[in-house]
Protein backbone atom coordinates (compact mmCIF):
# COMPACT_ATOMS: atom_id res chain seq x y z
CA UNK A 1 0.00 0.00 0.00
CA UNK A 2 2.46 2.23 1.04
CA UNK A 3 5.38 3.34 -1.06
CA UNK A 4 8.82 1.47 -0.11
CA UNK A 5 11.35 4.18 1.26
CA UNK A 6 13.86 1.84 0.07
CA UNK A 7 13.13 1.49 -3.28
CA UNK A 8 13.25 4.22 -5.54
CA UNK A 9 9.80 5.39 -7.05
CA UNK A 10 8.98 7.73 -10.03
CA UNK A 11 9.03 10.57 -7.51
CA UNK A 12 12.00 9.85 -5.33
CA UNK A 13 15.25 8.11 -5.93
CA UNK A 14 16.74 5.54 -2.92
CA UNK A 15 17.83 8.25 -0.47
CA UNK A 16 21.56 8.38 0.24
CA UNK A 17 22.75 9.14 3.70
CA UNK A 18 22.08 13.02 3.91
CA UNK A 19 18.91 12.76 2.38
CA UNK A 20 17.77 10.13 4.77
CA UNK A 21 19.27 12.21 7.49
CA UNK A 22 16.82 15.14 6.26
CA UNK A 23 14.01 12.70 6.02
CA UNK A 24 14.60 11.54 9.69
CA UNK A 25 14.07 15.68 10.32
CA UNK A 26 10.98 15.96 8.73
CA UNK A 27 9.61 12.66 9.96
CA UNK A 28 10.23 14.25 13.77
CA UNK A 29 8.86 17.13 13.02
CA UNK A 30 5.90 15.85 11.33
CA UNK A 31 5.86 13.15 14.01
CA UNK A 32 5.61 16.36 16.94
CA UNK A 33 3.12 18.35 14.77
CA UNK A 34 0.36 15.52 14.48
CA UNK A 35 1.06 14.62 18.19
CA UNK A 36 0.32 18.54 18.63
CA UNK A 37 -2.76 18.06 16.58
CA UNK A 38 -3.93 15.20 18.66
CA UNK A 39 -3.02 16.58 22.00
CA UNK A 40 -5.45 19.90 20.98
CA UNK A 41 -7.82 18.24 20.36
CA UNK A 42 -7.83 15.87 23.59
CA UNK A 43 -7.45 19.54 25.66
CA UNK A 44 -10.69 20.93 24.12
CA UNK A 45 -12.28 17.78 24.97
CA UNK A 46 -11.19 17.99 28.47
CA UNK A 47 -11.72 21.59 28.23
CA UNK A 48 -15.30 21.41 27.40
CA UNK A 49 -15.82 18.65 30.04
CA UNK A 50 -16.93 15.99 27.73
CA UNK A 51 -15.44 12.99 30.31
CA UNK A 52 -17.40 13.59 33.26
CA UNK A 53 -19.49 11.24 34.44
CA UNK A 54 -22.76 12.68 33.86
CA UNK A 55 -22.23 12.80 30.29
CA UNK A 56 -20.76 9.29 30.41
CA UNK A 57 -23.32 7.91 32.89
CA UNK A 58 -26.08 6.65 30.73
CA UNK A 59 -24.12 4.21 28.81
CA UNK A 60 -24.24 2.24 32.38
CA UNK A 61 -27.85 2.31 32.31
CA UNK A 62 -29.47 -0.98 30.54
CA UNK A 63 -32.08 0.29 28.77
CA UNK A 64 -30.14 2.54 26.71
CA UNK A 65 -27.27 -0.04 25.66
CA UNK A 66 -30.50 -1.73 24.04
CA UNK A 67 -31.89 0.57 22.78
CA UNK A 68 -28.42 1.29 21.48
CA UNK A 69 -28.50 -2.67 20.06
CA UNK A 70 -32.26 -2.25 18.69
CA UNK A 71 -30.99 1.14 16.51
CA UNK A 72 -27.84 -1.33 15.08
CA UNK A 73 -29.69 -4.27 14.76
CA UNK A 74 -32.40 -1.92 12.54
CA UNK A 75 -29.16 -0.82 10.24
CA UNK A 76 -28.20 -4.05 9.99
CA UNK A 77 -31.77 -5.26 9.10
CA UNK A 78 -32.11 -2.58 6.58
CA UNK A 79 -28.52 -3.88 5.22
CA UNK A 80 -29.26 -7.13 4.48
CA UNK A 81 -32.41 -6.12 3.00
CA UNK A 82 -30.95 -3.97 0.99
CA UNK A 83 -27.81 -6.11 0.24
CA UNK A 84 -30.33 -9.09 -1.29
CA UNK A 85 -32.34 -6.81 -3.02
CA UNK A 86 -29.96 -4.86 -5.05
CA UNK A 87 -27.80 -7.76 -5.41
CA UNK A 88 -31.25 -9.08 -7.36
CA UNK A 89 -31.84 -6.02 -8.99
CA UNK A 90 -28.61 -5.97 -10.30
CA UNK A 91 -28.92 -8.85 -11.87
CA UNK A 92 -31.97 -8.17 -13.53
CA UNK A 93 -31.15 -5.17 -15.31
CA UNK A 94 -27.56 -6.68 -16.36
CA UNK A 95 -28.98 -9.31 -18.09
CA UNK A 96 -31.63 -6.60 -19.42
CA UNK A 97 -28.90 -5.08 -20.90
CA UNK A 98 -26.77 -7.57 -21.97
CA UNK A 99 -30.35 -8.90 -23.78
CA UNK A 100 -30.46 -9.87 -27.77
CA UNK A 101 -33.34 -7.74 -27.97
CA UNK A 102 -33.64 -4.02 -28.71
CA UNK A 103 -36.36 -2.67 -26.84
CA UNK A 104 -35.07 -4.74 -23.43
CA UNK A 105 -31.81 -3.29 -24.08
CA UNK A 106 -32.70 -0.07 -24.11
CA UNK A 107 -35.82 0.31 -21.05
CA UNK A 108 -32.82 -1.35 -19.17
CA UNK A 109 -30.13 1.65 -20.44
CA UNK A 110 -32.44 3.97 -19.14
CA UNK A 111 -33.39 2.89 -15.85
CA UNK A 112 -29.69 2.11 -14.82
CA UNK A 113 -28.60 5.78 -16.14
CA UNK A 114 -31.50 7.16 -14.85
CA UNK A 115 -31.32 5.29 -11.23
CA UNK A 116 -27.43 6.39 -11.25
CA UNK A 117 -27.69 9.81 -11.59
CA UNK A 118 -29.91 10.50 -8.92
CA UNK A 119 -28.58 11.44 -5.69
CA UNK A 120 -29.81 8.42 -3.41
CA UNK A 121 -31.60 10.92 -0.65
CA UNK A 122 -33.60 12.68 -3.25
CA UNK A 123 -35.57 8.71 -4.14
CA UNK A 124 -35.30 7.75 -0.69
CA UNK A 125 -37.15 11.09 0.18
CA UNK A 126 -39.52 11.03 -2.78
CA UNK A 127 -41.01 7.06 -1.90
CA UNK A 128 -40.59 8.53 2.23
CA UNK A 129 -42.72 11.86 1.25
CA UNK A 130 -44.57 11.58 -2.15
CA UNK A 131 -45.73 7.37 -2.00
CA UNK A 132 -46.03 8.01 1.84
CA UNK A 133 -44.40 4.28 2.45
CA UNK A 134 -42.73 3.18 6.37
CA UNK A 135 -39.24 4.87 6.59
CA UNK A 136 -37.83 1.10 6.62
CA UNK A 137 -39.31 0.39 3.29
CA UNK A 138 -38.57 3.66 1.53
CA UNK A 139 -35.24 3.42 2.99
CA UNK A 140 -34.46 -0.16 1.49
CA UNK A 141 -35.83 1.11 -1.85
CA UNK A 142 -34.23 3.85 -2.33
CA UNK A 143 -30.92 1.51 -1.65
CA UNK A 144 -31.79 -0.72 -3.88
CA UNK A 145 -32.75 1.15 -6.82
CA UNK A 146 -29.66 3.13 -6.28
CA UNK A 147 -27.20 0.39 -5.50
CA UNK A 148 -28.82 -2.20 -7.95
CA UNK A 149 -28.36 0.08 -10.85
CA UNK A 150 -24.97 0.58 -9.95
CA UNK A 151 -23.98 -2.74 -9.51
CA UNK A 152 -26.16 -3.53 -13.06
CA UNK A 153 -23.19 -1.57 -14.69
CA UNK A 154 -20.35 -3.55 -12.57
CA UNK A 155 -21.95 -7.33 -13.63
CA UNK A 156 -22.10 -5.98 -17.07
CA UNK A 157 -18.36 -4.71 -17.43
CA UNK A 158 -17.67 -7.83 -15.75
CA UNK A 159 -19.10 -10.39 -18.41
CA UNK A 160 -17.71 -7.88 -21.22
CA UNK A 161 -14.16 -8.28 -19.43
CA UNK A 162 -13.86 -11.75 -19.70
CA UNK A 163 -11.42 -13.17 -22.73
CA UNK A 164 -12.95 -13.32 -25.85
CA UNK A 165 -11.78 -16.68 -26.54
CA UNK A 166 -13.96 -17.76 -23.82
CA UNK A 167 -16.67 -16.34 -25.36
CA UNK A 168 -16.23 -18.11 -28.89
CA UNK A 169 -15.17 -21.62 -27.68
CA UNK A 170 -18.49 -21.81 -25.85
CA UNK A 171 -20.51 -20.58 -28.98
CA UNK A 172 -18.53 -23.04 -30.96
CA UNK A 173 -18.80 -26.16 -28.68
CA UNK A 174 -22.71 -25.41 -29.69
CA UNK A 175 -23.89 -23.72 -26.51
CA UNK A 176 -26.79 -21.78 -26.33
CA UNK A 177 -26.44 -18.05 -25.59
CA UNK A 178 -28.24 -18.64 -22.14
CA UNK A 179 -25.36 -21.73 -21.36
CA UNK A 180 -22.89 -19.53 -22.23
CA UNK A 181 -23.94 -17.03 -20.21
CA UNK A 182 -24.80 -19.42 -16.90
CA UNK A 183 -21.65 -21.81 -17.39
CA UNK A 184 -18.90 -19.79 -18.95
CA UNK A 185 -19.22 -16.15 -18.94
CA UNK A 186 -21.06 -15.02 -15.42
CA UNK A 187 -18.84 -17.47 -13.18
CA UNK A 188 -15.80 -15.35 -14.60
CA UNK A 189 -17.29 -12.25 -14.22
CA UNK A 190 -18.85 -12.64 -10.73
CA UNK A 191 -15.65 -13.87 -9.69
CA UNK A 192 -13.62 -10.62 -11.07
CA UNK A 193 -16.14 -8.60 -9.97
CA UNK A 194 -16.62 -9.82 -6.26
CA UNK A 195 -13.76 -6.57 -4.63
CA UNK A 196 -16.16 -4.48 -6.78
CA UNK A 197 -18.99 -6.12 -5.58
CA UNK A 198 -18.30 -6.23 -1.97
CA UNK A 199 -17.06 -2.53 -2.21
CA UNK A 200 -20.52 -0.93 -3.72
CA UNK A 201 -22.28 -2.89 -0.52
CA UNK A 202 -19.89 -1.13 2.18
CA UNK A 203 -21.53 2.10 -0.16
CA UNK A 204 -25.13 0.62 0.41
CA UNK A 205 -24.07 0.10 4.25
CA UNK A 206 -22.60 3.58 4.76
CA UNK A 207 -26.16 4.61 3.14
CA UNK A 208 -28.08 3.00 5.61
CA UNK A 209 -27.42 5.82 7.86
CA UNK A 210 -29.89 8.21 5.31
CA UNK A 211 -32.83 6.20 6.98
CA UNK A 212 -31.56 9.01 10.04
CA UNK A 213 -32.90 11.46 8.24
CA UNK A 214 -36.37 9.96 7.39
CA UNK A 215 -36.29 8.94 11.16
CA UNK A 216 -35.95 4.93 10.77
CA UNK A 217 -35.01 4.10 14.17
CA UNK A 218 -31.49 2.96 13.01
CA UNK A 219 -28.41 3.47 14.83
CA UNK A 220 -27.72 7.07 14.66
CA UNK A 221 -31.51 7.84 15.61
CA UNK A 222 -30.72 5.90 18.43
CA UNK A 223 -27.72 8.16 19.21
CA UNK A 224 -29.23 11.45 18.66
CA UNK A 225 -32.54 9.89 21.35
CA UNK A 226 -29.46 9.73 24.18
CA UNK A 227 -27.25 12.79 23.00
CA UNK A 228 -30.58 15.08 23.25
CA UNK A 229 -31.52 14.23 26.92
CA UNK A 230 -31.18 16.65 29.20
CA UNK A 231 -30.82 14.42 31.87
CA UNK A 232 -27.36 13.22 31.41
CA UNK A 233 -26.49 16.52 30.20
CA UNK A 234 -26.69 16.20 26.37
CA UNK A 235 -23.88 13.86 26.11
CA UNK A 236 -23.26 14.59 22.28
CA UNK A 237 -19.63 14.00 22.02
CA UNK A 238 -19.80 10.89 24.03
CA UNK A 239 -22.42 9.32 22.01
CA UNK A 240 -20.78 10.23 18.33
CA UNK A 241 -17.25 8.71 20.91
CA UNK A 242 -19.02 5.49 21.27
CA UNK A 243 -21.21 5.87 17.66
CA UNK A 244 -18.48 6.36 14.79
CA UNK A 245 -15.85 3.48 15.84
CA UNK A 246 -18.58 1.08 15.62
CA UNK A 247 -20.17 2.27 12.73
CA UNK A 248 -17.05 3.17 10.92
CA UNK A 249 -15.25 -0.06 12.25
CA UNK A 250 -18.33 -2.44 10.52
CA UNK A 251 -17.63 -0.20 6.93
CA UNK A 252 -13.68 -0.84 7.61
CA UNK A 253 -14.11 -4.68 8.22
CA UNK A 254 -16.29 -4.90 4.35
CA UNK A 255 -13.66 -2.90 3.19
CA UNK A 256 -10.53 -5.11 4.57
CA UNK A 257 -13.05 -8.10 2.93
CA UNK A 258 -13.26 -6.82 -0.34
CA UNK A 259 -9.35 -6.10 -0.55
CA UNK A 260 -8.59 -10.00 0.90
CA UNK A 261 -11.13 -11.39 -1.98
CA UNK A 262 -9.43 -9.23 -4.29
CA UNK A 263 -6.03 -10.35 -3.14
CA UNK A 264 -7.52 -14.47 -3.09
CA UNK A 265 -9.46 -14.22 -6.31
CA UNK A 266 -5.93 -12.61 -8.13
CA UNK A 267 -4.21 -15.97 -7.45
CA UNK A 268 -6.72 -18.23 -8.22
CA UNK A 269 -6.29 -20.22 -11.30
CA UNK A 270 -9.96 -20.01 -12.14
CA UNK A 271 -9.48 -16.33 -13.22
CA UNK A 272 -7.09 -16.45 -16.05
CA UNK A 273 -9.46 -15.53 -18.31
CA UNK A 274 -10.03 -12.27 -17.13
CA UNK A 275 -8.62 -9.51 -14.77
CA UNK A 276 -9.62 -9.04 -10.97
CA UNK A 277 -10.83 -5.38 -10.32
CA UNK A 278 -9.49 -3.60 -7.78
CA UNK A 279 -11.85 -3.44 -4.37
CA UNK A 280 -13.28 0.11 -5.51
CA UNK A 281 -17.03 0.88 -5.28
CA UNK A 282 -18.43 1.45 -8.94
CA UNK A 283 -17.79 4.83 -10.58
CA UNK A 284 -20.49 7.14 -12.19
CA UNK A 285 -18.67 8.52 -14.84
CA UNK A 286 -18.55 6.77 -18.53
CA UNK A 287 -14.53 6.30 -19.30
CA UNK A 288 -13.48 5.42 -15.45
CA UNK A 289 -11.10 3.16 -15.14
CA UNK A 290 -12.89 0.85 -12.44
CA UNK A 291 -14.95 -1.23 -13.03
CA UNK A 292 -14.18 -1.57 -16.51
CA UNK A 293 -11.65 -4.72 -15.52
CA UNK A 294 -8.78 -4.20 -18.01
CA UNK A 295 -8.22 -7.14 -20.62
CA UNK A 296 -5.28 -9.20 -19.07
CA UNK B 1 -45.82 22.44 -14.83
CA UNK B 2 -47.10 25.26 -12.69
CA UNK B 3 -44.94 24.18 -9.84
CA UNK B 4 -41.93 25.41 -11.32
CA UNK B 5 -43.32 29.09 -12.86
CA UNK B 6 -45.18 29.71 -9.56
CA UNK B 7 -42.18 29.25 -7.66
CA UNK B 8 -39.34 29.51 -9.59
CA UNK B 9 -37.40 31.95 -7.64
CA UNK B 10 -37.84 29.06 -4.52
CA UNK B 11 -36.37 26.47 -7.28
CA UNK B 12 -33.45 28.94 -8.75
CA UNK B 13 -32.76 29.67 -4.47
CA UNK B 14 -32.48 25.82 -3.80
CA UNK B 15 -30.36 25.12 -6.74
CA UNK B 16 -28.11 28.06 -6.45
CA UNK B 17 -27.55 26.60 -2.87
CA UNK B 18 -26.79 23.08 -3.95
CA UNK B 19 -24.24 24.38 -6.77
CA UNK B 20 -22.35 26.70 -4.00
CA UNK B 21 -22.06 23.98 -1.86
CA UNK B 22 -20.82 21.72 -4.58
CA UNK B 23 -18.10 24.61 -6.16
CA UNK B 24 -17.07 25.40 -2.34
CA UNK B 25 -16.64 21.53 -1.30
CA UNK B 26 -15.13 20.38 -4.66
CA UNK B 27 -12.81 23.13 -3.91
CA UNK B 28 -11.35 22.10 -0.46
CA UNK B 29 -12.00 18.46 -1.87
CA UNK B 30 -9.40 18.93 -4.28
CA UNK B 31 -6.67 20.58 -2.36
CA UNK B 32 -7.31 18.69 0.69
CA UNK B 33 -6.88 15.40 -1.63
CA UNK B 34 -3.83 16.86 -2.95
CA UNK B 35 -2.11 17.41 0.18
CA UNK B 36 -3.18 13.97 1.26
CA UNK B 37 -2.24 12.22 -1.73
CA UNK B 38 1.83 14.39 -1.25
CA UNK B 39 1.13 12.60 2.27
CA UNK B 40 0.80 9.11 1.31
CA UNK B 41 3.61 9.43 -1.20
CA UNK B 42 6.74 11.24 0.89
CA UNK B 43 9.49 9.46 1.71
CA UNK B 44 8.44 10.50 5.79
CA UNK B 45 6.51 7.60 7.48
CA UNK B 46 4.41 9.66 9.78
CA UNK B 47 3.03 12.05 7.30
CA UNK B 48 2.46 8.54 5.38
CA UNK B 49 0.40 7.30 8.45
CA UNK B 50 -1.45 10.22 8.65
CA UNK B 51 -2.89 9.96 5.07
CA UNK B 52 -3.58 6.64 5.39
CA UNK B 53 -5.35 6.93 8.41
CA UNK B 54 -7.19 10.23 6.79
CA UNK B 55 -8.26 8.15 3.90
CA UNK B 56 -9.33 4.89 5.37
CA UNK B 57 -10.94 6.54 8.35
CA UNK B 58 -13.49 8.49 6.17
CA UNK B 59 -13.86 6.40 3.47
CA UNK B 60 -15.45 4.31 5.82
CA UNK B 61 -17.63 6.82 7.69
CA UNK B 62 -20.86 7.21 6.19
CA UNK B 63 -21.56 11.03 5.63
CA UNK B 64 -24.34 11.22 7.49
CA UNK B 65 -22.50 10.48 10.78
CA UNK B 66 -20.06 12.57 9.64
CA UNK B 67 -22.84 15.37 8.99
CA UNK B 68 -24.27 14.85 12.49
CA UNK B 69 -20.06 15.01 13.94
CA UNK B 70 -19.59 17.93 12.33
CA UNK B 71 -23.01 20.06 12.50
CA UNK B 72 -23.93 19.58 15.74
CA UNK B 73 -20.80 18.58 17.17
CA UNK B 74 -18.39 21.29 16.59
CA UNK B 75 -20.67 24.17 18.32
CA UNK B 76 -20.44 21.97 21.40
CA UNK B 77 -16.25 22.93 21.23
CA UNK B 78 -17.73 26.71 21.15
CA UNK B 79 -16.89 26.62 17.18
CA UNK B 80 -19.84 28.62 16.03
CA UNK B 81 -20.07 29.33 12.47
CA UNK B 82 -22.86 29.18 9.95
CA UNK B 83 -24.15 25.28 8.80
CA UNK B 84 -23.30 26.38 5.32
CA UNK B 85 -19.98 26.35 6.24
CA UNK B 86 -19.71 23.36 8.30
CA UNK B 87 -21.81 21.47 5.21
CA UNK B 88 -18.57 22.39 3.12
CA UNK B 89 -16.42 21.19 5.66
CA UNK B 90 -17.97 17.98 6.14
CA UNK B 91 -18.51 17.49 2.45
CA UNK B 92 -15.03 18.42 1.27
CA UNK B 93 -13.32 16.34 4.48
CA UNK B 94 -15.27 13.40 3.26
CA UNK B 95 -14.77 14.08 -0.45
CA UNK B 96 -10.81 14.38 -0.02
CA UNK B 97 -10.49 10.91 1.19
CA UNK B 98 -11.62 9.52 -2.61
CA UNK B 99 -10.02 12.45 -4.47
CA UNK B 100 -6.66 11.26 -2.48
CA UNK B 101 -7.33 7.84 -3.59
CA UNK B 102 -7.99 8.94 -7.23
CA UNK B 103 -4.70 11.07 -7.41
CA UNK B 104 -2.08 8.66 -5.25
CA UNK B 105 -3.49 5.95 -8.15
CA UNK B 106 -2.64 8.45 -10.97
CA UNK B 107 0.79 8.92 -9.49
CA UNK B 108 1.48 5.53 -9.35
CA UNK B 109 0.62 5.29 -13.38
CA UNK B 110 3.79 7.11 -13.90
CA UNK B 111 6.20 4.28 -14.99
CA UNK B 112 9.46 4.33 -12.30
CA UNK B 113 11.54 4.62 -15.38
CA UNK B 114 10.14 7.99 -16.32
CA UNK B 115 10.93 9.60 -12.99
CA UNK B 116 14.65 7.59 -12.85
CA UNK B 117 15.28 9.33 -16.39
CA UNK B 118 14.29 12.70 -15.71
CA UNK B 119 16.52 12.39 -12.46
CA UNK B 120 19.84 10.82 -14.93
CA UNK B 121 19.07 13.38 -17.34
CA UNK B 122 19.45 15.53 -13.91
CA UNK B 123 16.30 17.51 -13.50
CA UNK B 124 15.37 18.66 -9.98
CA UNK B 125 13.36 17.15 -7.81
CA UNK B 126 11.15 20.34 -8.37
CA UNK B 127 11.05 19.44 -12.35
CA UNK B 128 10.63 16.20 -12.14
CA UNK B 129 7.30 16.70 -10.26
CA UNK B 130 6.35 19.45 -12.63
CA UNK B 131 7.67 18.55 -15.71
CA UNK B 132 7.38 14.75 -16.42
CA UNK B 133 5.31 13.06 -13.25
CA UNK B 134 1.89 15.41 -12.53
CA UNK B 135 1.12 15.99 -16.39
CA UNK B 136 0.92 12.47 -17.04
CA UNK B 137 -0.32 11.58 -13.78
CA UNK B 138 -2.75 14.50 -14.58
CA UNK B 139 -3.85 12.83 -17.92
CA UNK B 140 -5.06 9.40 -15.69
CA UNK B 141 -6.90 11.01 -13.20
CA UNK B 142 -9.62 12.85 -14.95
CA UNK B 143 -12.27 10.23 -15.11
CA UNK B 144 -11.60 9.26 -11.41
CA UNK B 145 -11.60 13.05 -10.19
CA UNK B 146 -14.80 13.38 -12.29
CA UNK B 147 -17.16 10.72 -11.34
CA UNK B 148 -15.54 11.42 -7.29
CA UNK B 149 -16.94 15.04 -7.80
CA UNK B 150 -20.76 13.86 -9.59
CA UNK B 151 -20.83 11.90 -6.29
CA UNK B 152 -19.86 15.03 -4.07
CA UNK B 153 -23.01 16.98 -5.87
CA UNK B 154 -25.36 13.91 -5.27
CA UNK B 155 -24.03 13.72 -1.55
CA UNK B 156 -24.98 17.69 -0.90
CA UNK B 157 -28.54 16.57 -0.58
CA UNK B 158 -27.83 15.47 2.67
CA UNK B 159 -26.87 19.10 3.45
CA UNK B 160 -30.78 19.44 2.87
CA UNK B 161 -31.84 17.81 5.35
CA UNK B 162 -29.43 19.22 8.16
CA UNK B 163 -31.51 23.03 7.13
CA UNK B 164 -28.93 24.04 4.94
CA UNK B 165 -30.55 25.34 1.41
CA UNK B 166 -29.60 23.28 -1.26
CA UNK B 167 -32.41 21.68 -4.29
CA UNK B 168 -33.66 19.26 -2.26
CA UNK B 169 -35.04 20.93 0.88
CA UNK B 170 -36.90 23.11 -1.41
CA UNK B 171 -39.95 19.95 -1.23
CA UNK B 172 -40.62 20.69 2.44
CA UNK B 173 -41.45 24.64 1.76
CA UNK B 174 -43.67 23.81 -1.57
CA UNK B 175 -45.67 20.94 -0.26
CA UNK B 176 -46.61 23.41 3.10
CA UNK B 177 -47.74 25.46 0.65
CA UNK B 178 -49.83 22.62 -0.83
CA UNK B 179 -48.13 21.87 -4.45
CA UNK B 180 -48.38 18.82 -6.25
CA UNK B 181 -45.47 16.80 -4.62
CA UNK B 182 -44.50 14.51 -7.42
CA UNK B 183 -44.13 17.24 -9.42
CA UNK B 184 -41.75 19.22 -7.00
CA UNK B 185 -39.64 16.00 -7.03
CA UNK B 186 -39.66 15.90 -10.95
CA UNK B 187 -38.05 19.03 -10.93
CA UNK B 188 -35.79 18.68 -7.95
CA UNK B 189 -34.73 16.09 -10.02
CA UNK B 190 -34.31 17.97 -13.44
CA UNK B 191 -32.20 20.29 -10.87
CA UNK B 192 -29.71 17.48 -10.13
CA UNK B 193 -29.51 16.25 -13.22
CA UNK B 194 -28.48 19.70 -14.95
CA UNK B 195 -25.58 19.59 -12.17
CA UNK B 196 -24.41 16.30 -12.51
CA UNK B 197 -24.98 15.78 -16.79
CA UNK B 198 -22.99 19.38 -16.21
CA UNK B 199 -20.07 18.00 -14.44
CA UNK B 200 -19.93 15.18 -16.40
CA UNK B 201 -19.65 17.06 -19.70
CA UNK B 202 -17.21 18.93 -18.54
CA UNK B 203 -15.03 16.04 -17.53
CA UNK B 204 -15.90 15.00 -20.88
CA UNK B 205 -14.53 17.77 -22.49
CA UNK B 206 -11.03 17.78 -20.84
CA UNK B 207 -10.85 13.79 -20.72
CA UNK B 208 -10.93 14.42 -25.03
CA UNK B 209 -8.54 17.38 -25.23
CA UNK B 210 -6.10 15.62 -22.50
CA UNK B 211 -7.17 12.03 -21.43
CA UNK B 212 -5.08 9.08 -22.80
CA UNK B 213 -5.80 5.69 -22.06
CA UNK B 214 -3.35 3.70 -20.89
Amino acid sequence: MTANPVESTALYDIPGPHTRRRHRMYGVVSTVLILALIGWVLYLLFDTEQFTYTKWMPFEYKGIQELLLRGLGNTLKAFAMAAVLSLTLGTVLATGRLSDHRPVRWISAMVVEFFRAMPVLVMIFFIFVALKVQPLPALVAGLTLYNGSVLAEVFRSGVNSVERGQREAAFALGLRKTQVMTYVLAPQAVRSMLPTIISQLVVALKDTSLGYLITYEEFLHAGKLIASNLDYDLPFIPVVMVISPIYIGMCMLLSWFAQWVSRWERRSPKTEAVEVAPAEPGTLLRGGVPPTAPRP
Amino acid sequence: MNVLTDNFSIFAEGFLGTVELTVYASALALALGFVMASFRVAPVSSLRVFGTVWVTVLRNTPLTLLFFAVLLGLPRFGLVLPFKVFAILALGCYTSAFICEALRSGINTVPKGQGEAARSLGMTFHQTLSMVVLPQAFRSVIPPVGSTLIALAKNSAIAGAFSVTELLGTYKTLSELGYNIVWTFFWIAVGYLIITLTISAIFNVLEKRWGVPR
